[in-house]
């Protein structure tokens, strides 16, 4: 039973560091310049982070895109979770909000060379 | 199969499925597509340990199929499928080595199953980038795991049927 516990124990850390190697792999870079629509892998849209806007994306699915301050956030959808809800702001490269039930992905990209990169 | 063997799947099906709507009624903490408690896998390291490895394959299939029924879609299916048929398979493997106890066992399902869900996910939204939750999932999965491997060693132990 020892030795049983041993293994597990092991075990997790073995996972807990794979995490950590993995979240310093896969961290998002710097603030984005475009918020990217996909659905079903798709893209259907890209907007500026540097121009405020909300816009809905769908019609019976539906997701609200708020952009605002230079950062994204899905605040309304009519899915199932609302984890696109839950996400928050989104504003660095790389970062992504998703909506899995309406197989929804609206992803930060583009580095400092935003349309307004060198604005305020 | 039995009468008893029957009843014994009868059960532990209605219990995961029970467990399934509980756990859709507790709010989610976390802002991560994927990420959940996996109330249900306590059923599935339950029959693993006290009954058979094909026996925790026939409910977790079973349940898959009930609870997607009831509470999904054709896509919460296929996440639920890919998850909980990668938790088995490393499960079972786990099992069969001999080194883990239940709890090692119940956090390799639990790590397993979030990296299947979030394969489909990738593979039905058509992007890689999802790939950034996997730490989260890894540490969220070790968690549940842990929770969820505590528990099943105590009930395990103590309940007879």
């Amino acid at each position: 039973m020892k030795q049983k516990l041993r293994g597990d124990f092991l075990l997790i850390l073995v996972l807990l560091a794979a995490a950590a190697v993995l979240y310093f792999v896969f961290r998002p870079g710097e603030g984005g310049a475009w918020a990217v629509v996909t659905v079903d892998g798709e893209e259907t849209a890209r907007y500026p982070l540097g121009e405020d806007l909300t816009v809905t994306i769908g019609g019976t699915d539906y997701n609200v895109l708020q952009i605002s301050g230079r950062a994204a956030a899905v605040i309304d959808a009519n899915c199932g979770d609302h984890t696109c809800i839950r996400t928050g702001t989104v504003r660095r490269d790389g970062e992504a909000i998703v909506c899995l039930p309406h197989r929804l992905v609206i992803r930060i990209e583009g580095g400092e060379a935003g349309i307004d990169g060198i604005a305020g | 199969m039995d009468g008893k063997h029957i009843s014994r799947y009868a059960l532990l099906t209605a219990l995961a499925m029970t467990l399934a709507w509980l756990e859709s009624l507790l709010p989610v903490p976390a802002a991560v597509p994927g990420m959940k408690l996996g109330l249900t896998n306590l059923v599935v390291v339950f029959a693993l340990e006290r009954m058979s490895a094909r026996d925790a394959a026939a409910i977790s299939l079973v349940r898959v199929l009930l609870v997607s029924f009831t509470f999904g879609n054709a896509y919460s299916f296929a996440y639920s499928l890919a998850g909980a048929a990668l938790s088995l398979v490393v499960m079972l493997l786990l099992k069969k080595t001999g080194r883990f106890s239940i709890l090692g066992v119940s956090v390799a399902g639990g790590v397993s199953h979030n990296i299947g869900q979030i394969l489909v996910a990738m593979a039905v939204l058509g992007t890689g980038r999802l790939i950034y939750y996997l730490p989260a999932l890894l540490v969220s999965g070790v968690a549940a795991g842990t929770a969820i491997g505590i528990a099943g060693g105590i009930v395990a132990k103590r309940v007879r049927i």
